[in-house]
């Protein structure tokens, strides 16, 4: 049985000028497949490289659309026509200008010479110059990404920078975070922070903001700027940074690294993709170890914060080829650069062609850390716990006491808990044989740095049938905080 | 270089809907006569369509399949061929984008009016190459109706 399948003006020239071709084919993609093969021109404008139907590309089974059938499964029956029908589309390109009609303020003679390493390229130039220094940049941190863009942004000469931070500086952020010194240690990021800035570069206004950046306070924080700088290191607030530009409609110069891997986007430009087309959903809580836990080159947020300020100066001059529907992935270890080509996801939830997400939501509960979500992901009974002032006691008191450390060795090199036993969480599966059980066995005490790990630990033992396993709150950093403080904390 | 002939009347209306769109986008069929022996194609008509993007006006135009259908329709009528399609650039020049290239089809006649601030400004006609890489600019050849 043959179906006719129509053809339209632009496929013609490659189907001998005909409007009607007869094919035989039991489903709409058995008839599009010898169509193809038939009239193999036709083959890379109907389809894309991934094999699937091109998206301005319609096939009408008769009058409906195959979208809302069966797709290409859809049966073609005796007397069925087959239409192919052009979308056209088109359009100017994104405008990822931010501000293109703000020319700035005149430069002082002081700044021309300043700033003349730019003023003599003509992609910057003084009009370049005069938009920088327009510019208002808000950078979420002050941490390892905020450090170099906040350096490079001041000293590139962009009117005001805006940071968000609420933390002090503390000895384990100086491997990394290059805006503070060592004197600042115990002081508020903002102040260290402000002060660098100043030194570099007095010309920029510096705006700190020492709060949590939170639904409730996102859209007025960053309605005042062009560039948002996102150098948040936890899942909640960087759906929150996305949701928030892709509503306001202001570019996000994306960032993230963690051990020797770094990636960069610019998310939030209109027509552009957002975090969201890329990773839709968080992972489960837990299951990405932050920097914290698993460790990152300190040079690492230098080459990545570095290329967020470059994503930025660019955004803002309106000017060069920014990093919008491309995914750069750095590989520091070996030390190459990967590209991944992203596109808009019309249908993503925040920026598809049908959002539903049209305002800010709880993002601690939709990366399921808040507590309103932990029944859901943890539906057993509560975990047996221990504190470290417990814990001292009993091995004091002589108890018996098996403390299992769950870490990696290189930490387990930094400081423990005297009398350990290191399994580390991943080994502990197959290392079962080494945890004491059955009858007289002593009580199980399980740690880690901070407690997170060792409670997958303790409900793993539990799983196996060990009972009177218990969790170190707080893991080891409670333990020299309260217990032993002359260990180092890492 | 290929060539695209078009009629005064038709480039007219074009530049027209594209002053009365903006800042948005607009669209449009071009029909007329096609190639024929050592004639270049040949407009004679440009029918205004519905912008009906959901990506935002401002910088997307898109012609659904029954409106496509329509068009078609139409040359068909009176005799004549579907040529390509016009839109608009507002405050860009008449060069396709990137966008412009995922989504053209072989075989037509893209033609592009830059608007700049309002007012209709340069007018360019295009193609897509063969292996999709890229678009190349045909001629433009006003007619006089």
């Amino acid at each position: 049985m043959a179906t006719k399948v129509f053809i339209p003006t632009p496929l013609r020239p490659f189907t001998g000028k005909q409007d009607v071709v007869e094919l035989e084919g039991r489903t709409v993609g058995e008839l599009l497949r010898t169509l193809i093969t038939t009239y193999s021109d036709l083959r890379p404008h109907l389809y894309a490289d991934d094999g699937r139907l091109r998206s301005f590309v319609n096939v009408y089974l008769n009058d409906d659309d195959i979208r809302y059938l069966q797709k290409e499964e859809t049966e073609v029956k005796t007397g069925d026509t087959v239409s192919i029908i052009p979308s056209v589309a088109g359009g100017a390109p994104v405008d990822t200008s931010v501000r293109s009609s703000r020319e700035g303020p005149p430069l002082t003679n002081e700044e021309v010479q300043r700033y003349s390493r730019h003023l003599i390229m003509p992609e910057v130039g003084v009009d370049g110059q005069r938009r920088l220094k327009a510019g208002r940049v808000l950078c979420i941190g002050a941490g390892g990404l905020g450090s170099p863009a906040a350096l490079y942004l001041a000293a590139a000469g962009v009117g005001r920078l805006g940071i968000v931070d609420f933390d002090v500086v503390d000895y384990s952020n100086l491997q990394r975070q290059i805006i503070h010194g060592t004197p600042d240690v115990g002081r508020p990021k903002l102040q260290s922070a402000r002060e660098r800035i100043g030194a570099i570069n007095p010309g920029v206004e510096v705006v700190t903001y020492e709060t949590q950046l939170t639904s409730k306070n996102a859209l007025d924080l960053f309605a005042d700027y062009d560039v948002i700088v996102d150098g948040t290191d936890n899942f909640p607030t960087r759906y929150l940074v996305n949701d928030a530009c892709v509503l306001l409609g202001k570019p996000n110069a994306y960032g993230s690294i963690f051990r020797f891997e770094g990636q960069a986007s610019v998310f939030g430009v209109k027509g552009g993709p957002c975090y969201r087309c890329l990773y839709p959903e968080p992972p489960p809580p837990g299951l990405v170890p932050s920097c914290a836990e698993g460790g990152v080159l300190g040079v690492l947020p230098g080459v990545i914060g570095t290329i967020q300020a470059t994503e930025t100066i660019k955004l803002l001059l309106g000017a060069g080829e920014p990093l919008v529907g491309r995914f750069l992935i750095y590989d520091a270890w070996r030390m190459r650069f990967r590209e991944l080509k992203l596109r808009r996801d019309p249908a993503c939830p925040v920026c598809g062609d049908h959002p539903t997400i049209r305002e800010l939501i709880d993002y601690e509960q939709f990366c399921g850390v808040s507590p309103a979500r932990a029944p859901v992901v943890e539906p057993r009974e509560m975990d047996s716990e221990t504190t470290v002032g417990d814990l001292k006691r009993r091995l004091d008191r002589g108890d018996n006491v098996f403390v299992l450390d769950v870490r990696e060795p290189q930490e387990f090199q930094i400081c423990r808990i005297p009398g350990s036993t290191l399994v580390p969480l991943g080994e502990l599966p197959s290392r079962l044989a080494e945890i004491p059980r059955g009858a007289g066995a002593p009580d199980i005490v399980v740690h880690c740095k901070s407690g997170v790990r060792s409670a997958k630990a303790a409900r793993l033992l539990a799983d196996r049938g060990y009972d009177r396993v218990q969790n170190l709150k707080g893991g080891i950093l409670a333990w020299i905080d309260q217990i032993d403080p002359s260990q180092p904390k890492y | 270089m290929s060539c695209l002939r078009i009629a005064d009347d038709a480039l007219d209306a074009i530049r027209r809907h594209a002053a009365e769109t903006y800042p948005d986008e607009c669209c449009g069929a071009l029909i007329g006569h096609a190639r024929a022996h050592e004639s270049a194609p040949s407009v004679l008509t440009a029918v205004p369509l519905p912008n009906q993007t959901e990506e935002g006006p401002r910088r997307r135009f898109l012609v659904r399949p029954g409106d496509y259908r329509h068009a078609e329709a139409q040359a068909r009528a009176a005799g004549v061929e579907l040529l390509g399609f016009y839109h608009s650039h507002p405050d860009h020049p008449a060069r396709p984008s990137q966008y412009d290239l995922d989504h053209a089809w072989p075989n037509l006649s893209y033609v592009i009016v830059a608007v700049d601030g309002g007012t209709p400004g340069a007018v360019a006609s295009w193609r897509l190459r063969a292996d999709r890489l890229a678009f190349d600019e045909e001629g433009l050849e006003q007619t006089r109706t």
